[in-house]
């Protein structure tokens, strides 16, 4: 790990451990309305300031930043496994199960991200609960997310398929079960922590996007995307320049997180 | 041994993608049907509430909607609609989704390949100078603007450009260029350290010369691979880019359509996103292939 990656992950764990432990230190819950100051300066009330609701915008950051921060590592997890599955299952039973997911994967592969995410969220009720957004939203990426790893996991398992080591185990009678868990798994472990790493930061680009496209999750339940929908108006931005925390802290932690990994593959 | 003739294996692969490019197509088809089919709300008509319409003309709705209630019927109209070039109706705009697409599509197009031509251009340039250049200092500044650029949300990127009163085009290219410089930089990277282009630079010939013709050959068929990738990359960015900068493009259209939840509209764009996407992909492949048999 080089000393850049080191930092970048020490960043990100002082962030979370700070949003574990929110409820200690933020002012105010983030729903609470505080109605005699909106659109409030920092003040020591109010470190950053109110929205234009007059709710407060530090606990909000705070709130918002523990819902994406938990949530996109729980989508990237069931990612990872989805991909794992399918990349697994084409990569050893080959032939026509082979074909047959790597082409539901190019068919996925071919939609940009956003339009298929629109879709699937369009065909859910739009009506629902803050609560449920959130979930909603997280849960069809995680399930949506997987076509990318898939191709490599399979080309993996391929590679691993026609290998010695897995040949002699078959001859000494190795269960299939046996072959998977201790066998296959164990040898493409770097590859599920690189594809679980490389989904969080895309996931949370994604979820601001949604958020911002009113898609994602819905009011009053704070989120990244939905602080960042109040910079519809950039124009006040210059005389508010506290309101760039959220955008400021997002960068940072999609930026450490790009840190962290290793560097892309060519392979597009 | 037979050996095959170049060109009737380029031929044969071809034909292999063509073919798989129209499998895709149906079974895109298919699962568009599926969705519609299976969606929340599916066969409640607006109209059956309309206290105007009288009870013969309501039962006439009614069967109507029961001709394509089977599965099997309902799939059977769908595609051969489809097939015809009739995708329906938009719930929401009440307006044919052809003709919304044939509006539509033109502006996206545009939009996307100008700014995909930008994207491409400054992401060649600034790859191709730090390859002249490979200094740490470079380095490091090119690396930090491109994570920068990539840390931000598309979106934001808009609301960016709505503010600054740039073209829509441009915020693409905002979006697609630091994806495209890192890809290029690290395909320059790879083909100019390969021992052909070191014996060559020992031989004493020109950078430029180096550049354009040992180089540059051999990373193009990736390159090709990259601009089918890169428009799928541009289609997506163009959703929160067109929604917010109010562009009437696809990208709006989509976006229109899934807050009001008009599925028939939405599925059938998309429907045609991926077409669109499958066919610069596989152009691209069989242009990179074509490429990569010619370099050999």
């Amino acid at each position: 790990m080089s000393p850049l990656s080191k930092v970048a992950a020490i960043i990100l764990a002082f962030i979370f451990v700070l949003m574990m432990l929110a409820t200690i230190f933020v002012p105010a819950p983030y729903a609470q309305q505080f109605r005699d100051v909106p659109n409030a300066a920092p003040s020591s009330a109010h470190p950053l300031g109110t929205d234009a609701l007059g709710r407060d915008s530090l606990s909000r950051l705070v709130y918002g930043t523990r819902v994406s921060l938990l949530l996109a590592p729980a989508a990237a997890l069931l990612s990872t496994v989805i991909a794992a599955l399918l990349g697994i299952a084409a990569g050893l039973l080959g032939g026509w199960i082979e074909r047959a997911i790597l082409t539901v994967t190019d068919l996925s592969l071919a939609l940009p991200w956003l339009f298929l995410l629109l879709t699937v969220r369009a065909m859910l009720p739009l009506d629902v609960s803050p609560m449920l957004s959130v979930v909603i939203a997280f849960a069809i990426m995680g399930m949506l997310g997987w076509q990318a790893s898939v191709r490599v996991i399979c080309a993996a398992v391929r590679g691993i398929r026609d290998s010695d080591f897995l040949l002699l185990a078959r001859s000494t009678g190795c269960t299939p079960a046996r072959l998977l868990l201790r066998h296959v798994a164990p040898n493409l472990r770097p590859l599920f922590y690189a594809q679980f790493w490389i989904s969080i930061p895309l996931f949370i680009l994604t979820e601001a996007n949604l958020s911002i496209l009113g898609l994602g999750v819905m009011e009053p339940m704070p989120s990244w995307g939905n602080l960042l929908r109040g910079f519809e108006d950039f124009s006040s931005l210059a005389a508010n320049p506290w309101r760039l925390v959220p955008l400021i802290l997002l960068v940072i932690v999609v930026m450490c997180f790009q840190l962290v990994l290793p560097s892309p593959e060519v392979t597009p | 041994m037979i050996k095959d003739n170049p060109n009737t294996t380029l031929f044969r692969q071809t034909f292999r993608r063509l073919l798989s490019l129209v499998c895709l197509c149906v079974s895109g088809a298919f699962c568009s049907a599926t969705l519609v089919r299976f969606a929340p709300g599916y066969g409640v008509q607006e109209r059956e509430l309309d206290p105007r319409f009288s009870a013969q003309s309501l039962e006439a709705l009614r069967q109507k909607q029961m001709a394509h209630e089977g599965l099997p019927g309902f799939y059977l109209h769908y595609i051969a609609a489809l097939a015809r070039g009739d995708f329906g109706e938009s719930d929401s705009l009440k307006r044919p989704v052809r003709q919304l697409l044939r509006e539509r599509l033109p502006v996206t197009a545009n939009s996307v390949v100008r700014g995909l031509g930008i994207a491409w251009l400054a992401a060649a340039s600034l790859a191709s100078f730090g390859l002249a250049s490979r200094g740490w200092l470079y380095q490091a500044t090119s690396t930090a603007f491109s994570s920068l650029l990539l840390s931000l949300p598309s979106a934001v990127v808009a609301m960016l450009a709505v503010y600054l009163r740039t073209p829509v085009f441009c915020a693409i290219a905002v979006v697609v260029f630091p994806r495209l410089h890192r890809y290029i930089r690290t395909l320059l990277v790879r083909s100019y350290d390969q021992p052909h282009v070191l014996a060559a630079r020992t031989r004493g010939l020109g950078n430029a010369v180096i550049f354009w013709r040992h180089v540059v050959p051999i990373a193009a068929p990736p390159l090709l691979a990259l601009l089918g990738v890169s428009f799928a990359i541009a289609f997506g960015a163009a959703i929160p880019i067109e929604a917010l900068c109010d562009s009437p493009g696809v990208g709006q259209l989509a976006w229109q359509a899934a807050l009001s939840r008009d599925l028939p509209l939405i599925v059938n764009v998309t429907l045609v996103i991926c077409f669109v996407m499958l066919a610069a992909n596989s152009l691209a492949d069989f242009a990179g292939r074509a490429l990569a048999q010619n370099t050999q």
